[in-house]
């Protein structure tokens, strides 16, 4: 089980609190979609991607990266046990979604820079162990029933 | 995955915007690569204080940054331009290739927090082509 301080549940959740899911949502899908263009091939129904502007402005998209942090809060909200809540999710990406797990480390690099360019000095050397190390267990979680 | 002119060009601008902060980025780069990945302290038990921070960490993060901004200027030849660099990690250092990967992003998070409106979608693919690259010149003579 992952062994969390006091010091890291009030990073993370002071991290959640401040934060404005349909910006850094958005700005972070969009991100990974523009920095690691390979990622684009689960977005075919997503209309506009064809270059780093359309996606920026494509509203499909952005409603989907709001999704995907909204998905983070089942991990903030069960830090203790991120493995099992994220259980179905796993089967989800793994059988119907099919997902190279890979993508969910370079969504994770994106979305931390992005929330380092939010924050800035605030992102402090301390801030970003343990957001990464948040991110690093939502990542293995998201992994781990690929069959 | 070979930067285009125009990658190219983004980067040599987006260096020099950032000059003026390169010793502070170079600093904590290093700085948060020894506290996120404690694994790369490994490389540095020769020092008395490794930890995030610490005079040796900054020091030598500006050296890095120092060889960053060389390679900007030999970003037409980068194998060329840093064989002797290259014979170093290889033969030297012995630097695990990965961990070229992981100071990458370090580099990109504190890029990233101290030019946010700078370090758009685009300059940001661009710089990690280009440090991507990088890493590849300076692992070329390991094997």
């Amino acid at each position: 089980m992952v062994e969390w301080t006091d010091s890291e549940r009030a990073i993370i959740n002071g991290i959640f609190s401040n934060l404005d899911y349909e910006e850094i949502g958005r700005k972070s899908l969009c991100r990974c979609l523009i920095v690691y263009p390979w990622t684009q091939r689960y977005f075919g129904g997503f209309g506009n991607l064809y270059n780093a502007e359309t996606i920026l402005c494509n509203p499909l998209i952005a409603a989907h990266g709001t999704k995907i942090l909204h998905g983070l809060d089942r991990a903030l909200k069960n830090m203790d046990d991120i493995k099992n809540t994220y259980a179905e999710l796993s089967l989800l990406h793994s059988d119907k979604l099919h997902v190279d797990p890979d993508n969910f480390r370079l969504l994770a690099d994106c979305l931390t820079v992005v929330i380092a360019a939010k924050m800035g000095p605030a992102f402090t050397v301390d801030t970003q162990v343990a957001w990464q190390k948040f991110l690093s267990v939502v990542v293995s979680a998201l992994g781990r029933q690929y069959h | 995955m070979s930067l285009s002119s125009k990658q190219k060009a983004t980067v040599k601008d987006f260096f020099s915007k950032m000059s003026t902060r390169s010793d502070d980025i170079g600093a904590e780069a290093l700085s948060r690569l020894v506290a996120v990945y404690p694994q790369t302290k490994s490389y540095f038990s020769h020092w008395k204080d490794a930890s995030p921070g610490s005079a040796p960490v900054r020091k030598h993060g500006i050296t890095i940054m120092g060889g960053v901004y060389d390679a900007v200027g030999k970003i037409d030849d980068l194998k060329g331009g840093l064989l002797s660099l290259s014979e170093l990690h290889a033969f030297m250092l012995r630097v695990d290739p990965v961990n070229f990967k992981l100071l990458a992003h370090c580099m990109l998070v504190c890029m990233s927090m101290i030019f946010p409106e700078e370090f758009t979608p685009q300059v940001h693919v661009a710089v990690d082509k280009f440090l991507a690259q990088l890493a590849l010149a300076l692992a070329e003579k390991y094997r």
